[in-house]
Order: C-alpha cells, then sequence, then structure tokens
C-alpha cells in the first residue's frame, strides 16, 4: 500500500499516541477546582504552552477546538457577528480557493445574515494579491467585518502571501484571520510575526488526533461565540476540554517543529522525485499551482496534477484497486467530487479541473510510495482515457 | 470475473452482490447518485445523493468487505430519464422510467463506464433469470412472479444481457431477505421502494403539475359531449378510472375509464370499460434480446410493467410490429413497453404506440 494522502489525514505521531492513551486513563474535568481537576487542568495548560511555543503566540492567544472547521467557523462567524456590535460592516474579503470549512460559513453570513463578500481572485497559480486586500479595504474601510486568506492551499498546496496581506489590512484595523490547517508543523508559521489577528490549527494534519484543534487568537479580537455554555477558553469556546486529544496535539506539535527542516527536506525531495517520475510515465500531465516547489511557495509534500483526458474519478478508483491512495481534492459526505472551486477560480475549465489528483506526502512516505505510484501511473492513465473518451462517444452517439 | 455491482442501498441489490462475491467474482461497490433534487437529497446543492441510501450502501460494501465508490449520474439521469419522462407525459403518453433508467443508465452509461475501466460485468439486484443458450445468455422471467422485473429490462439487447448479471432471478424475495439477514446485512429489513425515486413524496400528480404546469381541458366522451374539466391531459393513463372528478354520471352510474389522451386539443376521452379492450397493438422501436421475432411467431406479451402478459402472434410491419392479440386486453397505454415473451424467456421489446379494438 502507497499512502499519498497525508493532506487528507497523516499517520498519528507515536509520541502522540503515548500521550494521549496516557492521559486517557486519568481523572479530571480540567475546569473542577479540586485536586483531580487541578491535574487535568494543569496538563490543558501545559499543553496550552507547548502549542503556544510551537507556533509563536502567547499561551492566552491559543483557544482549543473540536477541529479545523470549529475553528474556522469560530473566526470567521464569530468575528463577523462581533464586528457588527458598534456599526454595520457587511464587507468580507475572503479568497476564492479558500476549503470548503471557511468557504461555506463565508457563504452561510452572506444568505443569511446580510454579509457582502468580496471574493478575492487568485492568478494562474493560486494567489491572492495582497494590493486587492489594501484596495478593497481602502475603498470604504468602515464597511469591513473581516479579511480571510488560507496560509496554504489544501488542493493545490500554494503558498499565500499572508504577511503583506495581513500588512495590508493593518492600517485600516481590519481583523484578518487565516486558516492554516495546511501549513502548520509544516511551514515556517510565527503567529505573532504573521501579523494575522486569528490562526487555525489542526491536530491530525500535523500527526496529531483527530476531532482537536485551535484557534489562535489575538488579545485584540473578541469573536462572538457559536456555543454558550460553562465560559472555558477565554469565554469564547465553552464546553469540557478534551485533555487527552489536546495532549496528544501538543506532544504532535513539539515533535513536528522539532522535526521540521529536516522532515520538509525529506518530503519534498521525495515529492519532487514523484513529480518528475509521473511526468516520465505520462508525458502531459503538468503540475498545478506554484512551480516553484521551496516551502515558500508551496507545501512541501503536495503535488496536485492533471492528466488530461480523464476523470480524476476513474484515476483514483483504478490507483485504489492497486493500493495507491490518493485524492481528486474535495469531496462532500456522500463521496460524489465536484470540480475543484480552486482550479476553476486558477482559471481551468470544469473538465480540466475534473481531470486532477491530489498526491500528498507527509513524515512516513518512502521511496517505495513513489514506485508503487510510478509502477501504476501509466496503465491507469491510459484505462481512465479510455473510459473518458468512450463515454464522450456515447454521449453523442 | 471483475463484476461492479450497483448499490441502491436496498436489500436486493445487497444480497445480489453478495452472491456475486461468493460466486468468486472480484466484485467492486458503485452506488449511483441519480439526483440532484434537493426535496429528494438533503445535500442537493452540492450534487450529493440520499445520504441514508448512500450510507446503507456503503455499510453493505463494508460488511461484504468490497471496494465501495459513488458515482454521479445526477446529470445523464436527469437528461435520459427525468426530461423524459415530463416529455412522455407532456405528449399525451406513459412513460416508465425504471426501464427508461435500466436502458440508458445502469446498463448504458454505468456499464460502458464499466468495461472501459476494466470490469466485465455489472451486477444488479433485478428480479430475472439469466439462462445459458446456444447464443449467449437468455434473459427469463424470475421465479418469484410477484417480484419478476425482467419487464423492465426487456429493453436490453443481447450485448447488455451478456455483460450482466442478476444473481437474485432463482430466489423468491423472503428468501432473499432472510439471507441478508443471516449474512448480517443491515439492510434486511428495509421496505421496498415502490415510488418512482425522484419523486420523494410520491405524488406523481403533483411532479407533473409543477414541472408541466397547470393546461385547464376537457374530458369528453366518444360523442363529443363536455363531462368535465381536467387541469392537464398529462395527468391521465388510458385505462384510468379513479380521479377523474366527472360532474356527470352515467344513466346507469356505471364507471367511466379514460380511453384516451390528445395532446394537441388537450382532450381526455372517456369511455365504458369495453371501449377499453384491444384486439391489437402497433409498437415501434423494436429491441431483440437475441435473435429477431418473426412474422407469425406466437408470443405472450406484457404490456405494463404489473399486469398480466396476453398470448397472441406477430405480425412485423417493416421497423414496427403489431401484436394480434387471441383475447381482449384493457388499459394499454401508447408510451409503455409491450414486452414479447417465448415461454418464460425474454425475445424482445417495443414500445407502444396506437391500439386498435376489436371490429
Amino acid at each position: 500500500m502507497a499512502y499519498l494522502d497525508h493532506a487528507a489525514t497523516t499517520p498519528i505521531l507515536p509520541v502522540a499516541t503515548a500521550a494521549l492513551t496516557k492521559e486517557l486513563g486519568e481523572l479530571g474535568n480540567p475546569s473542577s477546582l479540586h485536586a483531580a481537576g487541578r491535574r487535568a487542568r494543569r496538563v490543558v495548560e501545559e499543553s496550552r504552552e507547548v502549542i503556544a511555543a510551537s507556533f509563536g503566540a502567547r499561551p492566552s492567544e491559543v483557544v482549543f477546538t473540536g477541529g479545523g472547521t470549529e475553528a474556522d467557523n469560530l473566526a470567521i462567524k464569530g468575528l463577523y457577528w462581533n464586528r457588527q456590535e458598534k456599526r454595520p460592516r457587511p464587507r468580507i474579503l475572503a479568497s476564492s480557493v479558500e476549503h470548503h470549512a471557511v468557504l461555506d460559513p463565508v457563504r452561510w453570513l452572506a444568505e443569511t445574515q446580510g454579509a457582502d463578500v468580496v471574493w478575492l481572485d487568485v492568478d494562474e497559480i493560486g494567489r491572492v494579491d495582497p494590493q486587492q486586500v489594501h484596495d478593497e479595504i481602502a475603498r470604504d474601510p468602515d464597511s469591513v467585518a473581516l479579511v480571510t486568506v488560507m496560509w496554504a492551499n489544501n488542493e493545490v498546496g500554494t503558498v499565500q502571501p499572508i504577511a503583506e496581506c495581513a500588512r495590508a489590512a493593518a492600517g485600516f484595523d481590519v481583523p484578518v484571520h487565516t486558516d492554516a490547517v495546511q501549513a502548520a508543523g509544516h511551514l515556517d508559521l510565527d503567529f505573532s510575526a504573521s501579523g494575522v489577528d486569528a490562526l487555525t490549527i489542526s491536530a491530525h494534519k500535523l500527526g496529531g488526533p483527530l476531532g482537536v484543534g485551535a484557534l489562535l487568537l489575538g488579545r485584540s479580537v473578541t469573536p462572538t461565540p457559536l456555543a454558550h455554555g460553562g465560559g472555558q477558553e477565554r469565554d469564547v469556546r465553552s464546553g469540557t476540554l478534551d485533555t487527552p486529544s489536546i495532549v496528544g496535539f501538543a506532544a504532535a506539535s513539539a515533535e513536528a517543529i522539532e522535526t521540521r527542516t529536516q522532515r520538509i527536506q525529506a518530503v519534498a525531495a521525495l515529492r519532487d522525485d514523484l513529480i518528475a517520475k509521473v511526468v516520465a510515465e505520462v508525458p502531459d500531465a503538468s503540475l498545478n499551482g506554484d512551480p516553484r516547489l521551496d516551502s515558500a511557495h508551496r507545501l512541501p509534500g503536495n503535488a496536485h496534477m492533471s492528466f488530461p483526458g480523464c476523470e480524476g474519478d476513474s484515476l483514483l478508483m483504478l490507483l485504489d484497486a492497486h493500493g495507491v491512495h490518493c485524492s481528486t481534492g474535495s469531496a462532500c459526505s456522500a463521496g460524489v467530487a465536484e470540480p475543484s472551486h480552486v482550479l476553476i477560480a486558477m482559471g481551468s475549465s470544469p473538465a480540466d479541473a475534473r481531470s486532477s489528483l491530489r498526491f500528498s506526502l507527509g513524515h512516513t512516505s518512502t521511496g517505495a510510495d513513489v514506485d508503487e505510484l510510478i509502477a501504476a501511473i501509466g496503465p491507469v492513465v491510459e484505462r481512465a482515457r479510455a473510459a473518458r473518451s468512450r463515454a464522450a462517444t456515447a454521449q453523442r452517439g | 470475473m471483475r463484476v461492479l455491482a450497483a448499490l441502491s442501498g436496498g436489500v436486493d441489490s445487497a444480497v445480489a452482490a453478495a452472491r456475486a462475491r461468493d460466486a468468486g467474482h472480484d466484485v467492486t461497490a458503485v452506488h449511483l447518485a441519480l439526483s440532484s433534487n434537493p426535496q429528494t437529497f438533503r445535500s442537493g446543492a452540492r450534487g450529493c445523493c440520499s445520504l441514508e441510501d448512500s450510507r446503507d450502501a456503503r455499510r453493505v460494501a463494508d460488511i461484504l468487505d468490497i471496494p465501495y465508490y459513488v458515482w454521479d449520474m445526477a446529470e445523464q439521469f436527469r437528461a435520459e430519464v427525468v426530461d423524459d419522462f415530463l416529455a412522455e407525459y407532456a405528449a399525451g403518453r406513459t412513460p416508465n422510467p425504471c426501464l427508461r433508467c435500466n436502458e440508458r443508465i445502469k446498463f448504458a452509461a454505468v456499464l460502458d463506464r464499466a468495461l472501459a475501466l476494466g470490469f466485465d460485468a455489472v451486477c444488479t439486484g433485478h428480479y430475472a433469470q439469466l439462462v445459458p443458450g446456444p447464443d449467449g445468455p437468455e434473459l427469463h422471467r424470475a421465479v418469484d412472479p410477484d417480484k419478476d422485473q425482467s419487464y423492465v429490462l426487456a429493453v436490453l439487447g443481447a450485448d447488455q444481457i451478456s455483460r450482466s448479471l442478476f444473481p437474485l432471478g432463482d430466489t423468491v424475495k423472503e428468501r432473499v431477505r432472510e439471507e441478508a439477514a443471516e449474512r448480517g446485512l443491515l439492510v434486511a429489513d428495509k421496505p421496498d421502494s415502490h415510488d418512482i425515486c425522484f419523486i420523494a413524496d410520491g405524488d406523481t400528480q403533483g411532479f407533473l403539475e409543477s414541472h408541466l404546469g397547470e393546461q385547464r381541458g376537457q374530458i369528453r366522451d366518444r360523442d363529443g359531449a363536455v363531462l368535465g374539466e381536467h387541469g392537464g391531459s398529462y395527468g391521465f393513463t388510458v385505462g384510468q378510472r379513479k380521479g377523474l372528478g366527472l360532474t356527470v354520471a352515467t344513466p346507469d352510474r356505471s364507471p367511466r375509464y379514460v380511453l384516451s389522451i390528445e395532446p394537441a386539443s388537450n382532450t381526455v376521452t372517456v369511455g365504458p370499460r369495453e371501449a377499453l379492450e384491444v384486439r391489437e397493438i402497433v409498437a415501434d422501436r423494436l429491441q431483440w434480446c437475441g435473435p429477431a421475432v418473426g412474422d407469425g411467431e406466437r408470443m405472450s406479451f406484457q404490456y405494463r410493467a404489473h399486469g398480466e402478459s396476453v398470448r397472441g402472434s406477430v405480425r412485423v410491419v417493416h421497423d414496427a410490429l403489431v401484436a394480434v392479440l387471441d383475447e381482449p386486453a384493457r388499459g394499454v397505454a401508447p408510451g409503455q413497453t409491450l414486452a414479447l415473451y417465448d415461454r418464460t424467456r425474454v425475445r424482445g421489446s417495443a414500445t407502444i404506440t396506437s391500439t386498435r379494438s376489436p371490429t
């Protein structure tokens, strides 16, 4: 088996499993005042410090959530609502290549809460233009509720000019959120240096457990809570803290940061090899996203490629039968793939957008994984092409 | 063989896939996402299928330990089945969407894609039997007469039949349910689906009205006398008795039936039961599953999905045929498929265009 879908989820690190399983056997609600509660609270606070240090934040800036999607929703809806308190600020500036966890809350605010969305354009490699961020705010600064631009794209791997976007907004006192789910643990990421006000992290994308994440939240911003209750996490995210998951998250973060430089070099080298070998097998295959493969421009594990004349769905199914795991991008809960909004925003036609696959490598990837893919890809592409042309003939006939 | 099993999320397709696997085939499951109608399907905006059926199908594949995928066929289904359904009703005919789906989707678009992807056959939970014959597999009625679905497969050609597996044809439904339970398939108790899958609430009349709009017209007797009004001739089927909304009763209070539908003048003609009787059925779009039926051959004819068949002989006229019946038949609706049977074997099908009454 070749697991080339680390961007979906990456294997949990043994240190995280150890920390998590040990804590599962312990007693204590971190909000309780007695000794058992204090013990659990201590574990949570130590974890908070580790995570804060890992990502350039202060401990008080770490708000634990039930994962990346919740953190994104808290930032987008919470900041939008909070920003309406003094005066109406209907405008949201959002990049057109966001993950659905950002895209859908933004659309929901537009459909039900009167938000007016400015979708930021991207160029053909998927990058937003900080100048557009500046100009859109400058047009009417008081009407802007927030800006949200992801740190690195989950599909094509393009790294966004986040610090420049944050600078463009800074002079206007407009809060900036970034979804850094794909970036955290893999790219050089420093919350305070980035200048953003809110930053989303998901534990399982960096070797931690599923179902836990964090919103790094600057002290000057106070999102309206999504869930009201016991007032945990600065009164922004109520709910009993999940101590085992949080300690696993912290252990994974520390190790991900400690091993980052070496790991991403190895992962990027494998990825470069994968791209070159796929193109050698399938000469008209092409790489989507930023052609500069260094980690300032592209996620080190990401290879998003188009295979002209193929349906991504067919490729995925045929590769799966060969034991190669990859992805077509985003899928909904019933499993039907839509043409990627990311590729469409980058100027692809829907047909081209459907012809692509994402291979994503991570800490357990080896040359053998690449070899397995390379052994299968030629015949698989040929077969998928035959299926597509046959379907096209049938539709014309 | 490498077999692609279509899993609907129901009990029949689940047991069919299980039997194909047990027969030693290399089975992969697909669930077809056929509708993007947000009323029937919760995640309509993103083109998803019914989440419950899709989950049930996925759980069947888990238990059978076979790969599972969802194929989005919503676009083809709308164009080939739903639009056709509406156009046929608008033209005063009575379509059968399940049959159209088999003809254009399951054993066409899906089968084609499966073959191109390296599969050898498609497996479904239809109740019909494939019997080896001198010219390849023959399509026969299922042993369970109440569940027999050979009629909705009669539109398939010999090449499609030869690439199909119907593992349930030799079994009665009750036994299929028992087998599902024995195999630990969670869909064992799931109720049968009877309704048209893209009309979630079962209100075909409402579906037609909302898509075709109200078109008021008259209901007349055979002499042209106006007996009532209707909101759209598409809402009627030849042989229909109920729901006519007639205000003028017959002198002897005997019931009246829809005899014909004339979409050009938007007129529905009604009359007594005996006026429904037809002796000859004219049909075109011939499709043989095996050797063509010759002029004068004796056949059994079935002219609707859940109905008896009548005996008679075939008269072939160019690319159409006339079924000359031994006994009169009632409620024969243009647009329906006429399936031709040689005892239990399906020999082919044609689409009913008109009927002739006893002279």
